[in-house]
């Protein structure tokens, strides 16, 4: 049985369903993530878990009981606010005291926790200090401390790194993902940075318009997303549209708009005519200066020969297409080129620049040649 | 050119101070002129010596400077006067308390209240002050006098129980509920101004950790709200103490407070140097009081207050 059920949970604010049928299974230990974008109805789950808020049909139950007659004061779980909302008035040792006095903690026991949470936290001698008196990150860790030092069964973070700065909020992930696995309480985590999701995450519930749609774990929901939303919301994503025009022995074929026939490995059973999407991650297409254009330099980070074990030549395995560089984004790491094929088609295409010195592999107006193999896009009905 | 630009910063320094002084120079003016010059005048009137016919005799008589301690002796020897200032600082901390326990739900209310009828609920709560004080303090006569419907229902009730029916005018209730009525405004507002910026994540937070309604209450809402109540206290204290309108009409013969003594050495005995004397023990005793109070305010929330201001 898993720790914390979500069964068929609604919410409806007059006309608006913030949360519609949502059913999830979070398991004892799990860090899970709730991600979406704003208005997708993950924090009214979050709260209506917490029970700031009460689902209008549906059920959440923890160890199997439900918790819908059970105030927030009396449920198993604890939360870390958005805002922190750490007590002005009192010290951080009297903030993470608070939930011990108030579940009636013998009092000896009291400081030995505090000081225990401190340590889990990484604020030994912060104790004395009041919260303006604290970083955005110390705050962020006596939130964290005050909501683990009466152990509950669940944390619930509501978006705990969003006020943070960037290099301050990776370094609070590693800490977060340590700090689960210590302490080994089940995490539930609320954001709608997908990159924070991916790297957080045991698993994660991909959420829009109130449904969740895929859940899964964060490599299946990056490498095969199930809907064009998580293709499109989880990372850059190509996505391929157009009629399917042939399926079978796992390789489906659209002809992709703009584009012409691109091939898929799936195992999806589709009847050809019906439409179809392909996404396709930047990073799986390779892009080599175009061998038609004479005296081109040879630019092809990325070029093997590829053995075939089934013997298929690399043209049958692989999509080819042409086009020509129309931008490119300097990212520092990676540079991303805008390749638009002469029908009109644009893809985003990637390309790490980890090579000494190099920064830029081709320019505006360069022709280009693309191509993937059948098993790097994914195919979306 | 080093020389230059600390130049330029001093003469963009020395005009800033300008500004500030330009800035202040009204309200600094207002208590001069309002507050310093009226205090010094009361000061050296409370060395003189009363005049014959009332007033104050000729501060130069026979070419010597006639001044004296003649009424602060008289003060502090005399001990009706300490009785009387000793129950008027008790009238005036009873209406304070009154005040804020009838102030905080009020004030509790309307900040919790939807944003459009805040205002409406506000402008209620000064309404009073649209009319005349004395007026109001009139009303309170009528509503009191033996023959309201009030004085009829206590005395119903208390004839009931075989007791003798009691006056409720011209007692030391009337004044109590009149000083609590007169000043509740006063203690009203700066709570409401402090508890309409409290923070509802907070209060999230402490039901999230456990804490009942009372907890609630008590651990996060009241220190909160702390700076409210010392600012409604002091504002309710101050004239509560030093009030005489309410006991002269209200009040039987008992209920003579130090407003009142003021008051009668003033005008009626024509007493300046005396009168003059027990102003200045109340101004100084009203300081006192509030200084300690802020004292104590500063010292339990140290520069917490600040910060949670700031952040709500």
């Amino acid at each position: 049985m898993a720790l914390l059920e979500i069964q068929n949970v609604s919410r409806r604010f007059g006309d608006f369903t913030a949360v519609d049928q949502v059913s999830i299974a979070i398991e004892a230990g799990e860090f899970f993530t709730l991600l979406g974008p704003s208005g997708c109805g993950k924090t009214t789950l979050l709260r209506m878990i917490a029970g700031f808020d009460l689902p209008d049909d549906g059920r959440i139950l923890l160890n199997g009981e439900d918790l819908a007659d059970r105030p927030p004061e009396q449920r198993p779980l604890r939360t870390v606010f958005q805002s922190y909302a750490l007590f002005p008035h009192m010290t951080v040792e009297g903030n993470i005291a608070f939930p011990l006095q108030m579940t009636k903690t013998p009092a000896a026991e009291v400081p030995v926790k505090v000081q225990a949470a401190l340590e889990d936290v990484r604020l030994i001698g912060f104790g004395k200090r009041y919260p303006h008196e604290l970083s955005g990150g110390q705050k962020q860790r006596v939130a964290i401390g005050r909501a683990l030092v009466t152990h509950p069964a669940v944390l619930l973070l509501d978006e705990p790194l969003a006020a943070l700065d960037a290099k301050l909020r990776e370094e609070m992930q590693i800490e977060l993902i340590n700090l689960q696995k210590e302490v080994g309480i089940t995490f539930v985590y609320v954001t709608h940075d997908q990159t924070e999701a991916l790297a957080l995450s045991h698993r994660i519930a991909v959420m829009n318009k109130g449904r969740v749609e895929q859940l899964d774990q964060p490599s299946k929901i990056y490498s095969f997303p199930t809907s064009r939303f998580v293709a499109d919301f989880i990372g850059k994503c190509n996505l391929l549209e157009g009629p399917v025009t042939a399926s079978g022995n796992g390789v489906v074929t659209i002809d992709a708009e703009g584009l012409g026939p691109v091939r898929v490995a799936s195992s999806a059973a589709v009847t050809a005519g019906k439409s179809g999407a392909i996404a396709l991650r930047p990073e799986k297409i390779r892009v080599a200066t175009s061998t038609s254009a004479v005296g081109a330099t040879i630019a092809e980070p990325d070029r093997r020969p590829e053995a075939k074990p089934d013997g298929r030549s690399d043209t049958e395995s692989n999509n080819h297409f042409r086009g020509t560089v129309t931008d490119h984004l300097y990212l520092g790491d990676v540079t991303v080129y805008i390749v638009s094929t002469p029908q009109g088609c644009k893809l985003e295409t990637l390309l790490a620049n980890s090579g000494a010195g190099r920064t830029k592999f081709f320019e505006v107006g360069d022709a280009v040649e693309m191509s993937w193999s059948v098993d790097a896009g994914h195919f979306i009905s | 050119m080093p020389g230059t630009s600390s130049h330029s910063a001093m003469t963009s320094r020395s005009s800033e101070r300008f500004g500030k002084w330009l800035v202040s120079a009204p309200p600094l003016v207002y208590l001069l002129f309002f507050f310093a010059i009226p205090s010094l005048i009361m000061v050296l009137a409370s060395f003189r010596t009363p005049g014959e016919f009332g007033g104050l005799s000729p501060l130069v008589e026979d070419g010597r400077l006639d001044l004296n301690l003649d009424s602060y002796v008289r003060f502090f020897t005399e001990s009706v006067y300490a009785q009387i200032f000793v129950k008027s600082v008790w009238y005036a901390l009873l209406t304070t308390l009154f005040c804020l326990l009838l102030a905080y739900p009020l004030a509790t209310l309307i900040s919790r209240s939807p944003k459009k009828y805040r205002d409406l609920l506000l402008l209620l709560v000064i309404l009073p002050f649209w009319s005349n004080f004395l007026i109001r303090i009139y009303a309170w006569m009528i509503i009191l006098g033996p023959n309201a419907a009030m004085a009829r229902a206590v005395n119903g009730v208390l004839s009931w129980f075989g007791h003798e029916p009691v006056a409720l005018l011209f007692s030391s209730f009337a004044v109590l509920v009149c000083l609590v009525y007169v000043h509740l405004p006063f203690m009203v507002l700066p709570l409401y101004a402090n508890l309409e910026k409290h923070d509802q994540a907070l209060l999230d937070a402490a039901q999230d950790l456990g804490a009942n309604g009372w907890q609630r209450f008590w651990r996060i809402t009241f220190p909160l709200s702390l700076p409210g109540v010392y600012a409604g206290a002091a504002l309710v204290f101050i004239p509560a103490l030093g009030i005489f309108a309410i006991p002269d009409i209200l009040g039987g013969p008992e209920d003579s407070l130090i407003g009142n003594v003021i008051k009668q050495q003033f005008l009626e005995t024509r007493d300046w140097p005396f009168g003059s004397v027990l102003s200045i023990v109340l101004t100084v005793a009203a300081l006192v009081l509030a200084g300690l109070a802020a004292w104590v305010g500063r010292s339990q929330l140290g520069t917490r207050s600040s910060g949670a201001l700031s952040r709500a």
